[in-house]
């Protein structure tokens, strides 16, 4: 039993390590067309990973993506052209931490839906304030963003995407990763057994902020031009949301396939037919929530038992691995 | 003196939109525990009907209330009893629920809003109701506000009458305090709460068709609404028509405020004063 376990984990391993090695390629080999469709895709992938690392395990529904991208755009128009790059996206990371540090002490207290309406107003608040700020004291809208070439933020957001994955790894098998999923079956519980429930939930949505903030520096990079209503768009809050519930939050894979399929979709509609796009977007959201509550790995795991048979015990609950 | 005045009068002309904006809302998350972020999107749908039934047809705005509130309940009620009612009978737990239902209502606004862009395009349009001022004493008063403010407290008011004096209304309560005790009771729970979904899009068909009478209209503009209804709803406690009122009236007075001192604030003021709210009494001033 544990050599079968073992020898399908090696092969999961292998997959990936093929899948980067082939985009690690991708520069030297494909059209650049190529390079930014991929680039496009792995930062939906990223942002979806950050987001699921907090919300998947504790249920709590964060709409504050948008928040720490553009905390990660915002330092990258003001340190990009001042700092290395490398530093310039880790400030970005940083920022966002301290954000989201800030956002995840004053929400402790707010359960279930309450959390998502004061994360969604949060971004809001944050982008009139900026706007505010830029037209009346600095007295001028937007800035200028130092451009660096696709190839290498390409290779930036694929080493986010690795560190993203390798992180929800460990997390997931560490004492962090247990008491996290402790606060989603119930947080009472998890508090009354000893995990120190406000500790746990705040670095580790502060943590997920981290890599949100690491991939807006990055992006920022190939906007040339941003001001608050770019930055602050309320769909980056969106997106990583609908695509992880999408995908499944039941392991590593789900949000992964459900960013990878959504973002190419939007990338070959969103140019010609973007409200083709958001149709499409808004009706697989209905019929996913409706029929699909674990998303396609949920569906793929279903089919599995169905048809293979064996006692899986993924078949029931929501929480998957 | 009159400055104050005008401030104070302009906030209770904004805050019947406000209140009409709310009590639908608070009728869907109140009884059916559905928090309609795509509420703002039916009252989008509710304004540009209007649009285009007095520039195509020159129906008096006012009229309308009559032809667009109607097309918005058939838009409720179908959308509770396709959607909202399957996903409760497959979902577990009410928390769940909650949670699940606010995210299929980000697709049905994702859905609305873009077949909305089809129909409509993504051009501002709008058209002028009324464009003069009244005078009363000193103070002044933009007149189609004033029609918008005296149309949406009346709405309220006959609501307000129709779920306390009528049957209905009063299975609407029961369903709302203990939906098991009124099931027991031989309330039909299933179908008060799409009755309460397609009231709550009623209400937000009518709060459409007073929008449109004053602002410009385009495809994007449901979010600010839901918002808007969001912090009444905070403000005046859940499921409470009054307290809709009450909260609706203090928000305009707010908004009336803040925008004499510093106008750019105004929404960022509005988000602030929310999540404040959230924090300290996240039941409403005037809630249970």
């Amino acid at each position: 039993m544990k050599l079968k376990t073992d020898a399908k984990n090696v092969s999961y391993l292998v997959i990936i390590i093929l899948i980067l090695a082939f985009l690690v390629a991708v520069p030297f080999i494909s059209k650049p067309y190529t390079v930014i469709l991929l680039k496009n895709i792995l930062m939906f992938v990223a942002l979806t990973l950050s987001w699921a690392l907090f919300s998947g395990p504790t249920g709590y529904i964060s709409l504050a993506t948008a928040a720490f991208y553009g905390a990660g755009i915002y330092t990258a128009a003001y340190l990009g052209d001042v700092l290395p790059l490398p530093v310039m996206v880790l400030c970005g990371g940083v920022a966002s931490f301290l954000l989201a540090l800030i956002i995840g002490a004053i929400t402790l207290r707010l359960r279930g839906i309450y959390f998502a309406i004061f994360t969604l107003s949060s971004v809001e608040l944050i982008k009139h304030v900026l706007h505010w700020i830029e037209i009346t004291v600095l007295g001028k809208r937007g800035r200028p963003v130092v451009k660096v070439s696709d190839s290498t933020v390409f290779y930036v957001i694929l080493i986010i995407v690795v560190l993203l994955l390798v992180t929800t790894y460990f997390l997931k098998r560490s004492r962090y990763g247990m008491a996290m999923s402790s606060i989603g079956s119930c947080e009472e519980a998890a508090a009354h057994i000893g995990v120190n429930v406000v500790r746990v939930k705040v670095f580790t949505f502060a943590l997920s902020s981290f890599f949100i903030g690491l991939t807006g520096a990055i992006m920022a990079t190939g906007l040339i031009y941003i001001d608050s209503q770019i930055a602050f768009d309320l769909n980056y809050s969106f997106f990583p949301t609908l695509m992880a519930t999408f995908g499944g939050l039941g392991n590593i894979f789900g949000p992964v396939i459900g960013a990878v399929l959504f973002s190419y979709l939007r990338e070959i509609l969103i140019t010609k037919f973007p409200y083709v796009y958001m149709l499409i977007f808004g009706l697989v959201m209905i019929l996913t929530i409706l029929y699909l509550p674990n998303g396609i790995i949920g569906l793929a795991q279903t089919i599995k038992v169905k048809f293979l048979g064996g006692k899986d015990a993924t078949a029931t609950g929501r929480k998957v691995n | 003196m009159i400055s104050f005045i005008n401030i104070f009068v302009n906030g209770l002309l904004l805050g019947g939109i406000y209140a009409i904006t709310a009590v639908g809302l608070s009728m869907q998350y109140g009884v059916a525990r559905i928090l309609n972020i795509a509420h703002g999107e039916f009252i989008m749908v509710g304004a540009f009907l209007t649009w285009m039934l007095h520039t195509s047809l020159g129906i008096n705005p006012l009229f309308c209330l009559a032809l667009v509130g109607p097309i918005l309940f058939l838009l409720g009620y179908l959308v509770r009893h396709y959607l909202f009612k399957t996903l409760r009978e497959r979902t577990p737990s009410p928390a769940a629920f909650e949670g699940n239902s606010m995210l299929m209502a980000f697709g049905l606004l994702f859905v609305i809003q873009s077949l909305a862009i089809f129909i409509w395009g993504k051009s501002i349009v709008g058209y002028s109701f009324m464009p003069y001022s009244v005078y009363l004493g000193e103070i002044r008063f933009a007149a189609n506000r004033l029609v918008i403010m005296v149309a949406a407290v009346a709405i309220c008011f006959l609501f307000y009458l129709f779920l306390t004096r009528t049957r209905t209304g009063k299975a609407i309560r029961a369903a709302s305090q203990d939906s098991d005790a009124a099931a027991l009771m031989g309330v039909d729970i299933n179908r008060m709460l799409t009755l309460c979904f397609a009231l709550g899009a009623l209400m937000a068909g009518f709060a459409g068709v007073l929008v449109s009478m004053d602002v410009k209209l385009n495809a994007t503009m449901g979010m600010e609404y839901t918002i808007i209804a969001i912090i009444v709803i905070v403000l005046g406690g859940l499921g409470s028509i009054p307290g809709s009122l009450v909260g609706g009236f203090l928000l305009g007075i707010f908004g009336s405020i803040v925008s004499g001192i510093e106008p750019g604030l105004t929404l960022a003021a509005y988000y602030l004063l929310f999540m404040v709210l959230l924090l300290v009494k996240p039941s409403g001033i005037f809630g249970r």
